[in-house]
């Protein structure tokens, strides 16, 4: 799909066109540092010793539970994110889809019980997902577009079914639900176990199944997928359903750690999420990444809050330095991909 | 099923575009155990034959039978999965995937619970490479592999897919000397196996050495189908390039009328290259001069002309225009001196397709069109309605979007661009590909009125009547290098046919010798292969 | 493009339907939205209504004309909302010298952030979405940064001119929104830099290959972004005589983004309806402002805007063609 913000304004170079061929050992190096998120990881690394060895209320297990838990919702948020942008699309509705998650799933597990809470809010928002995907994969119209419409669109959906704020979902705090999100194992908030699995089951299906190799090479240059055969518009649809589940479980789990559902929650997520995705090293036109880069990009964002914390400065800091450390990595991958050339 | 029954036929299979008939009633007999090549200059429809096989396009009309039963491929999964498997000119592989998940992709080994089998997956390619004698590590993402290795995964992996036939797209235009001899060893193979090959080159040593059969396009129309042994290389060439008949020699010039013999060049190139593409390019163009850049497909003309405009990034020679060296690799700085070019593709690099042919024709003269970064829109206007009506551009009027036009205006509005700026070197990279005969014989009247106003003409053609007609002189070209020069009466198409062909002057001294009695020459193209592999050679 | 198809083929068949819709869907509308409200809203269609109406979407407008030009190239900038943030906070540092100087600086500073998204768009090649996603983040922080956590009120009359001064009995919003569609519609109607622009929305292959300067052209395209971003946030600025960091400019990326499609500019680039865009822009607060008449939730006029935006874009869709 071309969508025309895509579209790079300098005459492009195709990989694999005549005079190109090969340099080698720093192909590969730029390969290894995009597609492992290697770079995410080791920034993160340096970044955690520099600071245990500044701070000494940095290593300490307070933190870590902290830092986790408070960034496991937007990590799964950014899984999903990561699946879509693998393929050269976006999701900008995630944010709200999130909100919309944390009520459906406090509504529907206060009418009908836990199971149901959980079901329902998957299926909800992967309609949302579906109508995405459809837009997307069928209309052929611009991802982007697209889902900026389902932002405002889901968005007005959860105001309308709070009565703007009006009506406050909560869940009884000794509920199951609510369990869900406050309770601990070995001190750690469940959330981060959560996220944790998902990371491991969307690693291993993204790195080991053909589905997941599929979603891989659809990225990598969607004609060249259709040429090999695979079912691209199938797969394609299929993310942003994946998206919009992942994003509404997150904004339920969120909800029961909060025990209540806002519908004010997680604008700008879809922000945060994106520059998570691509700080992981993921590219945005798709085709290379991995999600265990992303959560080194989730947890990077969150050593950097840390930092901002220990430092003692204003937090609003945070965002600076998240957007400049973001145009210092897409202006990294881009000199490396003209290197690569 | 007797082993000579055709295992892919198309049957008068026709094909359109909006406003292109891409193929006309094409027909193509594909035999298993066969290399059949297929072959036809830029537009003549091979790719879109090719599409058509390989369910990547819907046939208008005809019949495709494989196997003897009529199909319809709608996609290229129905295609693959019967057997048709092919390998794309532009390596339609994953390029940040390694080399052994490009193999397998879409039919990975699993394992029993249903997860790739990597270990497996990496065993199999390495066997793979190994029994075809390809050296490649398959872990490595392929884009850090060499573009011949790449181009050799591409083949493993058309193979590996228990393929009838295999559909080869210009396989061997980014290999080395040495993998290309893989490359056939691994197509005598598949042939002994009772695969069919379908093999599209312009190498013509290539097509002799690995073809049986052969069927040539042209204009979307088939117009030779038979043995490669009966077609001999100079006859190809010609059916190739559009004349049975090899009279055609250049228009007789009126007294006074062509360039003077005397006058300094106005461009020259001096030898231009680029790593696999241009070898030390060099050649003059006087005032006045029409000079045909004479090759096949892929010989270098096109990137000779875009170096020239500097829009083809070169490592090393210069172009010098009227005197002074242009700055390399800048379109704006060779405009300026003086350089103007028609690019081959129109649609992607010539016309703004929504915007009007007032801003198509002003866009390069906009500086000069402009005073303090606004533009004179009367000027505009004047030089607009003075190009349309010299060119005679037929339109409902200067406001009409360009991508409504038909070819042949769209042609006019992109010389208007040019003529504005009255440039010094016109390059003409196939000026009458895709446009009406009417308008063609426009344009060329238009190139022989610019020529004898004293520009330096350029012309690129895949026409050999054209080229011939129209230039004063031909550099032919092959593989990136000039390999002669045409000049005076030896402006011909049998010249030009014979220099493409490979062959020298003195086997062919019998003028309008009779065709359908080849010399022996012709009919063993074997000895040429020691030279093309050696030249192949980078 | 397929056009040419169309125009052999019948009357009125749906081509030639969708093509008029592309092209005048926004006036009429609006057209149809005013007509509506002539009947069935009581006190909308008032002139003093009208006029708040207006004065509230010029903001709008004045982003989306810039917005419009960026896409025009086939770009986007997502940044003009924290853009306006900025100018909000700049306004409040230069509060000491004199307002036309401050005024000024805010809009160099403007300038600066677009040509930040220009470089590293035009000659780095990063997508227009991630180069302008960063200041996005930033932007809203730094103002927050130089407002200190606080909303200073402006006092400098100068400033507080710009939406409080009525020439001629109308808002100094309109004024100020005029001036910025003046000369928005000169240079794209006028200019060289609005010819080159367009030639590289509509193919940057071609136009780099007759010599138009495309790289800095585009830098160019994204600094007029910035500084008509960066007066909106002036303009803001004054009508609410505060700096607001959290508030300035929220979700503006968004409006303007809608502006532009619901106006028909396609979002592949190579045209910009300056007229059209700012047709969207006050079609999308009429809108809302009827449904508000109406006692509709501002949840209800968000859904709606959600579907508009999707038939906007499905209208103007360019089948890609096999």
């Amino acid at each position: 799909m071309t969508t025309p913000l895509d579209q790079q304004p300098a005459p492009e170079v195709v990989v694999g066109a005549p005079g190109t061929s090969a340099a080698g050992p720093a192909a590969r190096a730029a390969a290894l540092l995009q597609r492992g998120g290697v770079a995410a990881l080791a920034a993160l690394l340096v970044l955690v010793i520099l600071g245990s060895a500044l701070w000494p209320s940095f290593h300490t297990m307070d933190n870590l539970r902290y830092t986790l838990l408070g960034n496991s919702y937007i990590g799964i948020v950014a899984i999903g994110m990561t699946l879509v942008i693998f393929t050269g699309g976006i999701d900008l509705s995630v944010g709200s889809v999130f909100a919309l998650g944390g009520v459906v799933g406090v509504y529907m597990n206060n009418q009908y019980g836990p199971a149901v809470g959980i079901v329902a809010t998957i299926l909800a928002c992967g309609l949302v997902g579906l109508v995405n995907g459809l837009l997307v994969g069928v209309a052929e119209l611009p991802p982007f577009i697209v889902t900026l419409a389902t932002l405002f669109g889901v968005r007005g959906l959860v105001y309308q079914l709070t009565d703007a704020g009006a009506t406050t979902y909560s869940l009884a705090p000794d509920s199951f639900m609510a369990h869900l999100g406050t309770g601990t194992w070995m001190t750690i908030g469940i959330p981060v176990f959560i996220a944790i699995a998902l990371y491991g089951a969307f690693h291993v299906l993204l790195e080991r199944t053909p589905y997941g190799l599929t979603v891989q090479s659809i990225g990598g240059g969607e004609s060249a997928a259709v040429l090999m055969g695979l079912p691209v518009r199938r797969t394609t649809i299929s993310l942003y359903v994946v998206s919009a589940a992942l994003a509404g479980f997150a904004g339920m789990l969120q909800a029961a750690q909060l025990v209540s559902a806002s519908p004010i929650i997680a604008s700008g997520y879809e922000l945060q999420a994106i520059a998570a995705v691509v700080i992981g090293g993921t590219l945005l036109t798709g085709g290379s990444g991995s999600v265990v880069g992303t959560a080194a990009g989730v947890l990077l964002l969150g050593v950097i809050n840390d930092y901002i914390v220990q430092l003692q400065l204003d937090s609003t800091w945070n965002n600076v330095v998240s957007g400049g450390f973001l145009v210092v990595v897409v202006v990294l991958q881009r000199v490396l991909n003209y290197r690569r050339r | 099923m007797p082993p000579t029954a055709p295992v892919l036929e198309a049957r008068s299979i026709s094909k359109s575009f909006p406003g292109v008939r891409a193929l006309d009633g094409v027909s193509l007999t594909v035999l298993p155990g066969r290399a059949h090549a297929l072959i036809g200059e830029n537009g003549a429809g091979k790719s879109t034959l090719i599409k058509i096989l390989t369910g990547v396009y819907q046939l208008d009309e005809g019949t495709l039978l494989h196997r003897g039963e009529q199909v319809a491929f709608t996609e290229p999964r129905a295609a693959q999965s019967a057997g048709i498997s092919t390998i794309y000119q532009e390596l339609d592989l994953v390029p940040l995937q390694s080399a052994a998940r490009n193999l397998y992709l879409g039919r990975e080994p699993r394992t029993r619970i249903g997860l790739v089998d990597f270990k497996k997956m990496r065993r199999d390619a390495r066997a793979l490479l190994a029994d075809y004698g390809i050296d490649a590590d398959v872990d490595a993402p392929l884009a850090s592999l060499g573009l011949g290795t790449q181009q050799m995964i591409s083949v493993a992996r058309a193979v590996a897919l228990d393929a009838n036939v295999v559909i080869m797209d210009e396989p061997t235009s980014s290999l080395e000397a040495r993998e290309v001899e893989t490359l056939f060893a691994i197509i005598e193979r598949l042939k002994a196996a009772g695969v069919a090959i379908v093999y599209v080159s312009h190498r013509l040593d290539e097509l002799y050495r690995v073809c049986e059969d052969v069927t040539v396009l042209r204009d979307g129309k088939m117009v030779h189908t038979g043995l490669m042994a009966d077609l001999p290389r100079l006859q190809l060439v010609a059916t190739m390039l559009g004349r049975e008949l090899l009279e055609q020699t250049r228009r007789e010039r009126a007294e006074g009328e062509g360039p003077d013999p005397d006058a300094e060049p106005v461009l020259d190139v001096r030898g231009i290259s680029r790593r696999n593409l241009l070898h030390d390019v060099s050649f003059q163009v006087r005032p006045g001069e029409v000079v045909g850049l004479g090759g096949l497909l892929g010989a270098g003309r096109s990137e000779t002309g875009m170096a020239v405009l500097g829009a083809q990034e070169i490592d090393s020679g210069e172009v010098v225009v009227a005197g002074r060296p242009v700055r390399r690799n800048s379109p704006a700085a060779a405009i300026e001196a003086g350089v103007a070019m028609l690019p081959e593709d129109r649609k992607l690099a010539g016309i703004l397709p929504s915007m009007s042919i007032r801003d198509n024709i002003a866009l390069a003269a906009l500086p000069r069109l402009s005073r303090l970064g606004l533009v004179s829109d009367k000027r505009i206007d004047e030089i607009v309605a003075q190009f349309m009506k010299q060119l005679s551009i037929r339109a409902t009027g200067p406001a009409q979007k360009v991508g409504t036009l038909s070819g042949g205006n769209q042609q006019k509005v992109m010389l208007a661009r040019w003529l504005c700026l009255n440039p010094k070197v016109l390059i003409l990279d196939e000026p009458t590909r895709g446009i009406d005969v009417g308008a063609k014989a426009e344009v060329r009247a238009t190139i022989d009125e610019l020529a004898a106003q004293g520009l330096a003409v350029v012309l690129v053609s895949s026409e050999a009547e054209e080229l011939v007609d129209e230039s004063d002189r031909i550099v032919v070209l092959k593989e990136g290098r000039v390999i002669d020069e045409l000049t005076d009466d030896h402006v011909t198409e049998r010249h030009l046919m014979q220099a493409i062909a490979g062959e020298t002057d003195e086997a062919e001294q019998t003028p309008a010798a009779d065709e359908q009695t080849p010399t022996p020459d012709e009919q063993t193209p074997a000895p040429d292969e020691q030279h093309e592999g050696g030249a192949d050679d980078e | 493009m397929s056009e040419a198809v169309a125009t052999s083929a019948p009357t009125w068949d749906r081509a030639r339907v969708l093509r008029w819709t592309r092209d005048n869907g926004v006036y009429a509308a609006l057209v149809l939205l005013l007509l509506y409200n002539l009947f069935f809203t009581p006190r909308f269609m008032t002139w003093s209504n009208l006029e708040v109406q207006l004065t509230l979407s010029t903001r709008v407008i004045v982003v989306a004309l810039g917005m419009a030009m960026v896409i025009g190239t086939g770009g986007i900038d997502l940044s003009v909302g924290a853009v306006m943030a900025l100018a909000g906070g700049l306004l409040v540092q230069f509060s000491g010298v004199n307002g036309y100087v401050a005024i000024a600086l805010v809009l160099v500073g403007g300038a600066l952030v677009g040509a930040l998204n220009g470089v590293l768009v035009g000659y780095i090649g990063v997508q227009p979405i991630v180069a302008t996603l960063a200041f996005l983040f930033a932007g809203r922080s730094i103002a927050q940064l130089l407002l200190a956590g606080k909303n200073p009120s402006v006092s400098d009359p100068v400033v507080l001119g710009v939406a409080g001064n009525k020439p001629l009995g109308i808002d100094g919003l309109i004024w100020a929104a005029l001036a910025a569609i003046a000369i928005v519609a000169f240079l794209m109607r006028r200019s060289t830099y609005g010819r080159r622009l367009l030639a590289i929305g509509d193919n940057s292959r071609a136009s780099f290959l007759s010599g138009v300067p495309v790289a800095p052209t585009l830098v160019l395209v994204y600094v007029a972004s910035g500084v008509l971003a960066a007066w909106a946030g002036v303009m803001d600025t004054s009508s609410i005589t505060s700096a607001n960091a959290l508030s300035s400019g929220l979700n503006y990326e968004l409006f303007a983004i809608t502006a532009v499609v619901v106006g028909g500019t396609p979002l592949t680039g190579g045209r910009v309806r300056v007229l059209a865009t700012v047709a969207g822009a006050i079609l999308m607060q009429l809108l809302r402002s009827t449904l508000i008449f109406h006692s509709a939730t501002d949840a209800i006029s968000q859904m709606i805007t959600a579907v508009v935006i999707v038939v906007a874009v499905y209208i103007q869709r360019v089948r890609k063609r096999a």
